[in-house]
């Protein structure tokens, strides 16, 4: 049950505001639309940044507003307001009526009302009061970056929090009526070290969905000795020569190869542009046969979890490759509509100011049967890829993510940290080159910029072994 | 409500709340945006938006901000209350004032605002001009990347102390990426950006050739093979790289010792004396030129690299206090007040110097790679330790033959790159991100699969 029934002119959170909606999804039908979607978002932020041994700066935001989504046959217009009143959003919907130039309203849509309604929000308005205040945020980061202070080699050091409250409301003329709390908190650790020409960085993310205790919780002690060893490690790393090799990719973020290389190539808005390679290919080997990928938006507490997506659809776990073979495509009601790939509970934004696209969600190889040294030792003369960069995928498939950590293998063995490599490829080369994956799946929080704006998600996986990729280097 | 509406709304809703020092920075904005897929519309977008950004002082003299984009009456309290409750955390150790130019006059040119032209027609030029690129060459199979938008805007700062800025501005930019496939081989994909005030200002018949003769001089390409080469970056591509660098000349990340410079490094020799760095925010070609900062701060013309040596930082006011200088107009409101570049303009020193002149991307006939287009750049630069590894898009010159470069990537150090220029070729080129020549440089190591 919703906390009051107002009937208003103007959206109200925490309130009921079926027959608001009801009208303005009534008004653009009746213009002639197909279909139409109200996305509504109130959003309470905060930002605390730690240099050295002060907070240096504290920066909440928040606001409102919404975006409008018009869909006439394949076609979509999308209109973003911060004006939430009754005559704010039948103005947006008559933009986007207008912008897709719709003038004949006789063949109607049936809209019966919002008779779907659900409430995830319930459970979750008691969070606000739940996260840790500012005062505690700066405490605990002011701790984390003492513990950074192990030598005078560490010249710079950082912590960094952000916590995202967003509260939506989304409606649409199938019935859809969905409101929903989502929390996500992130916590960073940088440092720079640096002796005579020497200089090296390290740095480590954390990030939770729906878990108000989580940056309570976090072991900063670990986390600051694990940024601070890999600054070390590197401090006096030479460049890696360039060339072709084996590699190991790490557990955890050493994911973002998959995300990158493959994952992006398997949201239906590819399939749309006509830009991924795997299109056409449902049911055929795209990989390894020691390949199973995995995009799910249902474990509990990862960064790229949700109750229920952008579009009012609860997440599905997808399995995209089973045993390399490709089974299934991340997809929207956009996605949907133009490719006829099924929703999968992926339609997300970054906010209301962008329609929601297919985007990934938690994303990761699972695991297989080898341990971390049987890939190593399976290995004469390659890389071993500790710790990922950020990384992106071009127009035409091709790939590239920056290695942090890095570590020659020789003769099945670790030896000297390296720096500077670069992992370049493309995903239909590269995917059944992955031969072998560990048993050690885990999973790592990020950001993923595309074209619904930046989005949580987690990638994730074993450590697997690529047979041969290029190093980028010197 | 207008500009000074809101300022007084604030200055008001200060007062009742016994804020007595407070500044703001707001953008309103009215975009419109259009792609297409194929002749068919896919996805037509408009947005009216708007930011605010209060900070206050408290009592001693500690500065909290907040950002919000509900400019009603509630939503202004709400925000001075929040920026109040921040200012407890305000940074003890380095102080934030009001930019002593925050009030000196500017000139605003007005005659930058056009009309909009609406989504209709803003469609049609967008369908014209994918329809013109596929039948550009039979290998463009689509353009897959594409937009055509206008923008509307007007930034605000105000203080109260008395300072009022305002300007308002048009923008409009054009994107077409096009897609090329031959027959057994891969696909290719460049394309072309170009921006104007208005739709009208923008030359949509070069931004469809530009697009499609770059897509197609990629048609034909080979595998590189890992080794040192002799460079020539394109201007664009030596842009991304200065920017990308730019914590050089960058007084907050001194601070921060994030950059590669540090407090001394004023006169401090990094590249050829024939080379001269300016950034350029008013440049007349600056599209996106904004007449002052996030602080209030007039934009202005500023040397960083005077005949090969270090000659100015970029400053926002806290910054300039510590290096006992003057603001210059390239500060962004945040509780932490950020500082970037605006438009950086490279040119060729007139004095003496040694370069090999010989070199002249349209008529050096020796070996050498040029490099069309740096890609991503969040990933292969290591700002502040000088280093990167960026894959690019490219050709390789080599026996009177030019040939497209696949999947390969360009490492090194800039500090090293810019030591290493051979020539600054005389011809300045202009680019949506600044003004830059061809720039020469030697021995950089490219990996490439061959």
């Amino acid at each position: 049950m919703l906390s009051s029934q107002i009937k208003s002119n103007e959206i109200v959170f925490g309130s009921c505001n079926k027959d608001l909606l009801e009208e303005i999804i009534f008004y653009g039908i009746g213009l002639g639309a197909d279909f139409v979607e109200i996305f509504i978002e109130n959003a309470d932020n905060s930002n605390v940044l730690a240099e050295e041994d002060f907070i240096t700066s504290v920066s909440p935001s928040f606001g409102k507003g919404a975006g409008i989504r018009i869909f006439k046959d394949k076609k979509d217009g999308f209109v973003s307001t911060n004006d939430l009143t009754k005559h704010g959003l039948m103005r947006s919907v008559s933009q986007a009526i207008e912008m897709l130039d719709i003038t004949d309203n006789k063949k109607r849509a049936v809209f019966h009302g919002l008779n779907k309604h659900r409430d995830y929000s319930l459970s979750k308005r008691k969070w606000i009061n739940q996260v840790p205040s500012i005062h505690e945020i700066s405490e605990k980061l002011l701790f984390s970056t003492k513990s950074l202070k192990k030598n005078n080699k560490i010249i710079t050091r950082k912590g960094s929090y952000s916590r995202n409250l967003q509260e939506v409301i989304i409606a649409s003329s199938d019935g859809t009526y969905v409101t929903d709390i989502r929390l996500h908190q992130t916590v960073g650790l940088n440092v720079i070290a640096s002796e005579a020409q020497y200089r090296s960085s390290g740095s480590r993310r954390f990030g939770s969905s729906g878990m108000p205790d989580e940056f309570r919780l976090w072991d900063h002690e670990k986390a600051a000795n694990d940024v601070f060893e890999s600054s070390m490690n590197m401090l006096y790393a030479d460049y890696v020569d360039a060339g072709q090799m084996p590699v190991v990719l790490a557990n955890k973020f050493g994911g973002v190869i998959f995300h990158e290389a493959c994952g992006h190539l398997l949201e239906t808005t590819q399939i749309e542009r006509g830009t991924t390679p795997f299109d056409k290919k449902l049911n055929e080997k795209i990989a390894h046969e020691s390949v199973t990928a995995i995009d799910e938006g249902i474990s509990e507490g990862s960064f790229g979890s949700l109750s229920v997506d952008d579009e009012g659809m609860e997440p599905e776990k997808s399995v995209l490759i089973k045993d390399g073979i490709l089974k299934k495509f991340i997809s929207d009601r956009a996605g949907e509509l133009r490719t006829g790939h099924k929703r999968t509970g992926s339609g997300r934004r970054q906010n209301y100011s962008f329609a929601a696209a297919s985007r990934m969600r938690n994303t990761y190889i699972a695991k297989g049967d080898y341990s971390k040294e049987d890939l190593i030792n399976s290995i004469s003369d390659g890389l071993y890829c500790k710790s990922m960069g950020g990384g992106s995928v071009g127009a035409t498939g091709q790939f590239n993510f920056a290695v942090e950590e890095g570590y020659l293998i020789k003769n099945g063995k670790l030896t000297s940290p390296v720096k500077g490599a670069t992992l370049i490829g493309e995903a239909k080369e590269v995917m059944p080159k992955i031969s072998m994956c560990g048993n050690d799946l885990e999973l790592a929080p990020g950001f993923c910029g595309s074209i619904s704006g930046s989005v949580n998600v987690t990638v994730g996986q074993p450590h697997i072994k690529v047979d041969s990729i290029t190093v980028g280097g010197r | 409500m207008n500009s000074r509406e809101i300022t007084t709304q604030i200055s008001e809703a200060a007062d009742s709340l016994n804020l007595k020092k407070w500044d703001y920075g707001a953008s309103f904005s009215n975009d419109y945006s259009v792609q297409v897929d194929k002749g068919e519309a896919k996805q037509l977008k408009a947005s009216q938006k708007q930011i605010l950004t209060i900070r206050v002082w408290n009592q001693s003299n500690l500065v909290g901000i907040t950002t919000t984009s509900d400019i009603s009456d509630s939503g202004i309290k709400k925000a001075l209350k929040q920026a109040n409750i921040a200012s407890d955390f305000g940074n003890k150790n380095e102080s934030t004032e009001f930019s002593p130019l925050a009030k000196e006059p500017i000139k605003v040119n007005e005659c930058k605002k056009r009309n909009p032209v609406g989504i209709k027609k803003l469609l049609t030029l967008l369908r014209e001009a994918e329809v013109k690129l596929m039948e550009s060459h039979e290998a463009i199979k689509s353009v897959p990347y594409n937009g055509l938008s206008e923008s509307f805007f007007e930034r605000v700062y105000a203080n109260s102390d008395g300072a009022f800025r305002s300007y308002s501005k048009s923008q409009a930019v054009l994107y077409l990426y096009a897609r090329a496939k031959e027959k057994n081989n891969k696909p290719r994909s460049s394309g072309s950006v170009k921006l104007g005030y208005g739709v009208d200002d923008i030359d949509i018949e070069s931004c469809i050739s530009e697009a499609s003769n770059k897509t197609i001089s990629h048609l034909n390409y080979s595998s590189i093979k890992t080794d040192k080469y002799l460079i020539c970056f394109s201007p664009e591509s030596f842009l991304t790289i200065i920017n990308a660098f730019s914590s050089m000349f960058n007084a907050r990340s001194i601070l921060d010792g994030v950059s590669l410079s540090n407090k001394n490094s004023i006169g401090e020799k990094l590249s050829t004396e024939a080379l001269n760095i300016y950034d350029d925010g008013l440049h007349e070609k600056n599209i996106s030129s904004s007449p002052f900062d996030g602080e209030g701060t007039p934009t202005k013309r500023l040397c960083l690299v005077k005949r090969g040596k270090i000659d100015n930082f970029i400053h926002s006011e806290s910054t300039a206090r510590i290096f006992k200088t003057i603001p210059t107009g390239h500060a962004g409101l945040g509780s932490k007040v950020s500082v970037s570049t605006d438009w950086i303009v490279v040119e060729k020193s007139k004095e003496k110097y040694d370069l090999k002149t010989s070199l002249d991307h349209n008529s050096y006939e020796g070996e050498f790679v040029y490099i069309e287009e740096l890609n991503a750049i969040h990933a292969g630069v290591r700002a502040s330790q000088g280093s990167f590894s960026l894959p690019f898009d490219g050709w390789l010159y080599k026996n009177g033959k030019k040939i497209s470069i696949e999947s390969a990537t360009v490492a090194g150090d800039i500090k090293y790159l810019l030591k290493n220029i051979v020539n600054i070729e005389s011809t300045q080129e202009i680019t949506t991100s600044g003004i830059s020549p061809h720039i020469w440089v030697d021995e950089l190591s490219i990996t490439g699969d061959a």
